[in-house]
């Protein structure tokens, strides 16, 4: 079943078009990104899904049911601007807000300690959140998105403001909780999180979704015949269906050379063709970041 | 519904457990009680140390004769009056009192000499004296029996009764509904303007600290909005009705400490003591009248007032509470907030006034009938008029209006509040709001 399925999603507000005829399909059990440059309308999106504020246009689906009223209960959502009472007690807090999730006291309360042991705040549940550090009040945030064991978990930005200990802590966080069957769609612009996290992705640029589709798929689609080739001694093809992009001089008498190959050919037949001429070191496939492929994609308005 | 309850208990235990309102709602109500033995006080240590003055009479003419009274002894003098002066200068006395030769019909040039600046209250006791004896000598000039002239004197009183429409006759007392009036028009006034203030400052704070998007992503706007404003309304209510107890109990504890049974009567012995008998007399004519008010006052219907009471305050409080979470919810700052807090407390403002300008002195003018009418206005003119003998008619559609009046206030407001709360940064104006209040959500 798809955790989520959005169909042709429009919001327009007087000056400009939020979304534009955006679909996206999220399988269950994925670590989705939602990427795009800020201004791209994936807050929009996140603001819908959460009933925050309605599509003009298109239907959004969740685990197979439309979206309804009932389905706050089974979303978790961490927005981008962080916010707690400062003046409320970390416990009421929490307690709080897992209750207008629709938890009971009596679970809110058991639930609630479990994660603030987990997260080392013990000492803290009955101090203001206005004590609290940044990082802290930060855990205390995350705590309260996932609480309620949500199905579907929107996190945006979620790393911004982590020192890299709490970074971790909450990355094995997102996989445990991936684990026990929740769906995880991130937003963010930070495209290493992407790279470490993510099995699936969408792009959204300009309010048009222009790219979406899983990791491994978009890297092939993206990927350009281009090999990495370290090797001792200099190397020039002669055949016409390679093509030297470049080469760097490393040390030693060793090079680095890319070098592209036509369509259709495998591997194979260029590494051949490179033994027959240089001693080969290593040889490695060019496989584009996600950060390469986004800013192809944004940069260079392919899809317009 | 349960999630409004969720946010109603939040708002209200979060403010009812701050130490702010426990100081607030216990050194309010000590106020009061405070007030009034300082003024007992005062007025009994006054009392104590005002012996009897000295007044040094130069009377050139010789007609009069001054006795004895119960605040001043008089001493009558002879001679050079700049000599006089001079002597009374350096002595202890309390003043010197200086009749010239005068036209009985047109006494003028008295002057009474004093070495500082004599209060009211003695002034006005030797003028009373000095009148007296130019009355009496008045009687002997006009040969007229000083019987006749007392029983010239008439007094009457009215005892007012309304008579309703089902010939049930109650006394009324126009003063004690006036008191009343006013006193249940301000506290709404007041009710409204504070309590107002807090909702407005608890939407700024929740969208100043972020967690508003977290909130509405769980209840609706309208729920988050309603649960505060409820929410607040409870926590007046409670300090309401905590004051009204503290201050009755306080109060009353107080005056019995200083042995006085009530103010007013304490007030009316006073003057009684330090005036002549005739004042007396209008003094114990007066206590009737302190009687009649009170027997008025029991006579009010409690259950009556005490219904619209408390249906105008929180009707009013809802009407203005929406209006102030719809600025709250615009505005970044407390500061951005004023330019639109004052156009909302206008009407209210204007009420407050048009209760002491015509609506108390004039309860049935068409001006307080519209002021009670109209819900803006309603909830403070209305009470006012509420001693009155409103036509139920009036008080009826008086009601029924505020009630339409604060679902539409609530309806505008929570329009404007969806949008605002999740807004930052932008550039208030009217027309800003009016875009947001038709913005399909």
């Amino acid at each position: 079943m798809e955790a989520l399925i959005a169909e042709n999603i429009t919001k327009r507000y007087t000056e400009h078009t939020a979304l534009d005829d955006v679909s996206m399909t999220i399988p269950e059990g994925s670590i989705f990104g939602l990427l795009g440059p800020n201004g791209a309308g994936k807050t929009t999106l996140i603001r819908i899904i959460n009933q925050i504020i309605y599509a003009d246009k298109g239907h959004i689906k969740v685990f197979g049911e439309p979206l309804q009223e009932k389905h706050v209960g089974i979303i978790g959502y961490l927005p981008e601007e962080r916010g707690l009472y400062k003046k409320l007690k970390v416990g009421d807090q929490l307690l709080y807000l897992a209750q207008l999730k629709g938890l009971s006291r009596a679970e809110a309360l058991e639930r609630s300690k479990t994660w603030i042991k987990k997260f080392d705040l013990k000492e803290w549940w009955n101090r203001k959140v206005e004590d609290l550090s940044k990082g802290m009040a930060q855990k205390v945030q995350f705590i309260s998105t996932v609480m309620h064991e949500p199905r579907l978990i929107i996190l945006d930005e979620p790393f911004s403001g982590f020192d890299p200990v709490n970074s971790q802590l909450i990355t094995e966080e997102i996989f445990g909780l991936r684990e026990r069957g929740s769906t995880i769609i991130f937003s963010t612009h930070r495209m290493e999180t992407v790279e470490d996290l993510c099995d699936h992705i969408a792009l959204i640029d300009k309010s048009k979704k222009i790219l979406e589709g899983s990791k491994r798929d978009i890297k092939a689609q993206y990927k350009t015949n281009t090999y990495t080739v370290d090797h001792r001694g200099t190397l020039t093809l002669s055949d016409h269906r390679f093509q030297q992009l470049s080469t760097t001089a490393l040390d030693d008498n060793f090079f680095r050379t890319l070098v592209k190959m036509e369509e259709g050919l495998s591997p194979n037949e260029l590494i051949r063709a490179l033994t027959d001429q240089t001693e080969v070191h290593s040889f490695v496939e060019k496989i584009p970041t996600m950060g390469e492929i986004f800013i192809t994609l944004v940069k260079g308005g392919k899809h317009e | 519904m349960n999630k409004v309850w969720l946010i109603f208990r939040r708002e209200f235990l979060n403010r009812v457990q701050k130490k702010s309102f426990l100081i607030a709602t216990i050194l309010v109500p000590l106020i009061f009680p405070a007030i009034i033995a300082v003024m007992v006080f005062v007025l009994k240590k006054q009392e104590m140390s005002a012996g009897i003055d000295t007044v040094r009479v130069y009377d050139a003419s010789g007609r009069f004769n001054f006795e004895p009274e119960d605040r001043f002894v008089f001493v009558p003098v002879k001679g050079d009056i700049e000599q006089e002066k001079s002597d009374f200068s350096r002595s202890d006395d309390f003043a010197l009192l200086y009749l010239p030769e005068f036209d009985l019909l047109d006494p003028r040039g008295i002057i009474l000499y004093t070495r500082d600046n004599p209060s009211i209250r003695k002034l006005d006791g030797v003028e009373r004296i000095v009148e007296r004896k130019i009355q009496s000598v008045k009687l002997q000039e006009f040969n007229i029996d000083r019987k006749i002239l007392d029983d010239l004197r008439t007094d009457i009183r009215l005892t007012t009764i309304n008579v309703s429409d089902s010939g049930e006759e109650k006394s009324s007392n126009a003063g004690i509904y006036y008191g009343l009036g006013f006193l249940l028009g301000v506290l709404i006034y007041m009710f409204v303007l504070i309590y107002g203030m807090q909702i407005m400052l608890g939407v700024i704070e929740e969208k100043t600290s972020k967690i508003v998007e977290i909130i509405v992503s769980s209840v609706k706007p309208f729920q988050l909005m309603m649960g505060k404003i409820l929410g607040i309304a409870a926590v007046g209510l409670l300090q309401f009705t905590i004051w009204v107890i503290l201050i009755t109990t306080l109060s009353t504890a107080t005056l019995s400490l200083f042995g006085v049974d009530m103010p007013q009567k304490q007030a009316m012995e006073e003057v009684a003591k330090m005036n002549n008998p005739e004042v007396a007399q209008e003094v114990a004519s007066q206590n009737d009248r302190v009687m009649e008010l009170l027997q008025a006052a029991s006579e009010i219907p409690f259950m009556f007032i005490v219904f619209n009471f408390a249906f105008y305050f929180l009707g009013g409080y809802l009407l203005y509470g929406a209006l102030f979470a719809a600025v709250g919810s615009a505005v970044d700052s407390q500061q951005e907030a004023q330019q639109f807090t004052f156009p909302i407390t206008l009407p209210l403002i204007i009420a407050y006034f048009g209760l002491f300008m015509f609506i108390l002195n004039d309860p049935h003018s068409t001006a307080s009938f519209w002021f009670s009418i109209i819900p803006f206005t309603s909830p403070i003119a209305m009470v006012g008029r509420l001693g009155f003998q409103v036509p139920f008619w009036e008080l009826l559609l008086s009601q029924a209006l505020l009630i339409g009046g604060f679902i539409f206030t609530t309806w505008i407001a929570a329009r404007i509040y969806r949008v605002g709360i999740l807004m930052h940064g932008t550039k208030i104006n009217y027309k800003v709001l009016a875009k947001w209040f038709m913005m399909k959500q």
